[in-house]
């Protein structure tokens, strides 16, 4: 079959939608650093979600949810995308085959149980993950995986079963490419309006589950673990760890992103308080990996030791004023 | 986070790979910086992983012993529960329940068979027998 003769170059990322979107446009010409992506996309947030469920535990995301950073950009930069799914998985590979022999390179969402390049221990019942296809050679895809330092593969097999795995989140197959790509950004018109959305939404949001204030209700809630079973709070608190460290999910990691977002907008516009406020966000980020260092300790404590909840709910709320400080900063930056 | 505090604990849950992480330089410029990954991290994902064996382990006694049937294990070893696997294969959960039966789980048509082979990547040979485990 074919192999894709446009050179593509792999970006290792440290988030995989971000991760997708900035390689993808900067093969087709318009060159945007991951966290540029991020930012322009207003991707940074937080939401607690007691109702929805991954194995048993409610979600806990630190980022917009899947698509948002496919969706956000189209509206803030004007890129248009084609997204297509697929109710039959053969449909879907005869598509993908075809639109790599036209050269394109294509993003799409898939598992992260079954595709086989993913370690051993990584290998949870995520289905939003995206990467990146940029060939084909026989029967092996030659696959960008942006979570990974260098280029992966996975045999027809194992990325069809990937691409349309059932349940939460199922990716139906989805593929998408740009089939519009601007050659320059009016950087003066969307920072401003990119940077003022994320700075909004995470103060005034209506719904207590969502921006600072879900990270209030979920500080709230650690201390509630305190008459749970304790299993049950153990697993729980190294959960939200996960959510927050986990290879492409980083609450903390998001948080440095954004921070490097907002340095790079801050040269860009030679804004001085941006410059400020990202200084501001990698104190935050740090905080975050506190956090998750206090989680890491109870989970090791032994059977006789108490965990300390207030101690980390405490911890969790001054990270919620932390954030807080970030954003007022923001509003004030234009 | 500076670059020089970017966690380099090669933990194994990475199983050699590098993350990307975003860090400051002396000059506090950011830059992406690949980390071989952060004992907090590993300890987090191992609490998750140790959590379904240890219900995978207790499923394979109760096949053994005969209480229930053969899916009940792959469906955990298979890192799923029960609303996974509900999910995966478009069943409700209670039938499922039934399928854990093992008096109903033998007298399952090779149709229903076939779509939890599917869901969890497994053979229907597989999926009818319990694999052979020294300790567990």
């Amino acid at each position: 079959m074919n192999t894709n003769t446009k050179e593509f170059t792999h970006q290792h990322a440290a988030h995989c939608e971000s991760g997708v979107m900035s390689s993808m446009l900067s093969h087709y010409g318009l060159r945007l650093s991951e966290p540029m992506v991020f930012g322009l996309a207003s991707a940074l947030t937080f939401a607690y979600l007691p109702f929805v469920k991954l194995g048993g535990m409610p979600l806990i995301a630190y980022r917009t949810m899947p698509k948002a950073i496919i969706r956000g950009l189209q509206k803030s930069i004007g890129i248009k995308m084609n997204l297509e799914k697929f109710s039959k998985a053969q449909a879907g590979s005869l598509r993908l085959d075809a639109l790599l022999d036209e050269g394109k390179i294509v993003g799409a969402q898939s598992s992260v149980f079954w595709l086989p390049y993913f370690p051993e221990e990584m290998r949870f019942h995520f289905n939003a993950h995206n990467l990146l296809i940029y060939g084909k050679e026989e029967t092996n895809y030659q696959i960008s995986d942006p979570v990974f330092e260098h280029t992966v593969e996975a045999d027809e097999k194992a990325l069809e079963k990937a691409r349309f795995v059932k349940g939460v989140m199922a990716p139906k197959g989805l593929l998408y490419y740009p089939t519009y790509v601007p050659t320059s950004i009016d950087y003066e018109k969307v920072l401003p309006k990119a940077i003022t959305k994320v700075a909004k939404s995470m103060l005034k949001t209506p719904v207590p589950i969502a921006g600072l204030k879900g990270i209030r209700s979920l500080a709230k809630n650690i201390r509630k673990l305190e008459s749970k079973d304790r299993r049950y709070a153990k697993l729980f608190l190294g959960h939200i760890v996960r959510m927050q460290e986990e290879i492409g999910t980083g609450g903390a990691g998001f948080r440095y992103i954004y921070a490097s977002f907002l340095q790079e907008a801050s040269e860009i516009l030679d804004n001085g308080t941006l410059f400020e406020a990202s200084r501001m966000m990698t104190d935050v980020g740090d905080s975050w990996r506190e956090f998750a260092l206090l989680v890491a300790k109870s989970i090791r404590s032994k059977k006789n030791e108490t965990i300390d909840f207030n101690a980390i709910a405490k911890k969790l709320e001054s990270i919620a004023d932390e954030e807080t400080m970030v954003y007022k900063k923001l509003l004030t930056a234009f | 986070m500076e670059i020089k505090n970017v966690p380099q604990d090669g933990i194994s849950t990475f199983a050699g790979g590098r993350k990307a992480m975003y860090a400051t330089d002396d000059e506090g410029k950011y830059g992406v910086v690949a980390s071989s990954g952060w004992e907090v991290e590993e300890e987090a994902t191992k609490q998750a992983l140790h959590e379904l064996e240890r219900l995978a382990d207790e499923a394979y006694e109760a096949v053994r012993e005969g209480q229930m049937s053969p899916l009940y294990y792959h469906m955990y070893a298979q890192r799923m529960d029960l609303i996974v696997l509900s999910q995966s294969v478009g069943m409700f959960q209670w039938r499922i329940k039934r399928h854990f039966k093992p008096s109903v789980f033998n007298r399952l048509s090779d149709t229903l068979l076939g779509r939890y082979s599917e869901a969890l990547g497994l053979s229907v040979d597989a999926l009818k027998q319990l694999p052979e485990k020294e300790s567990v």
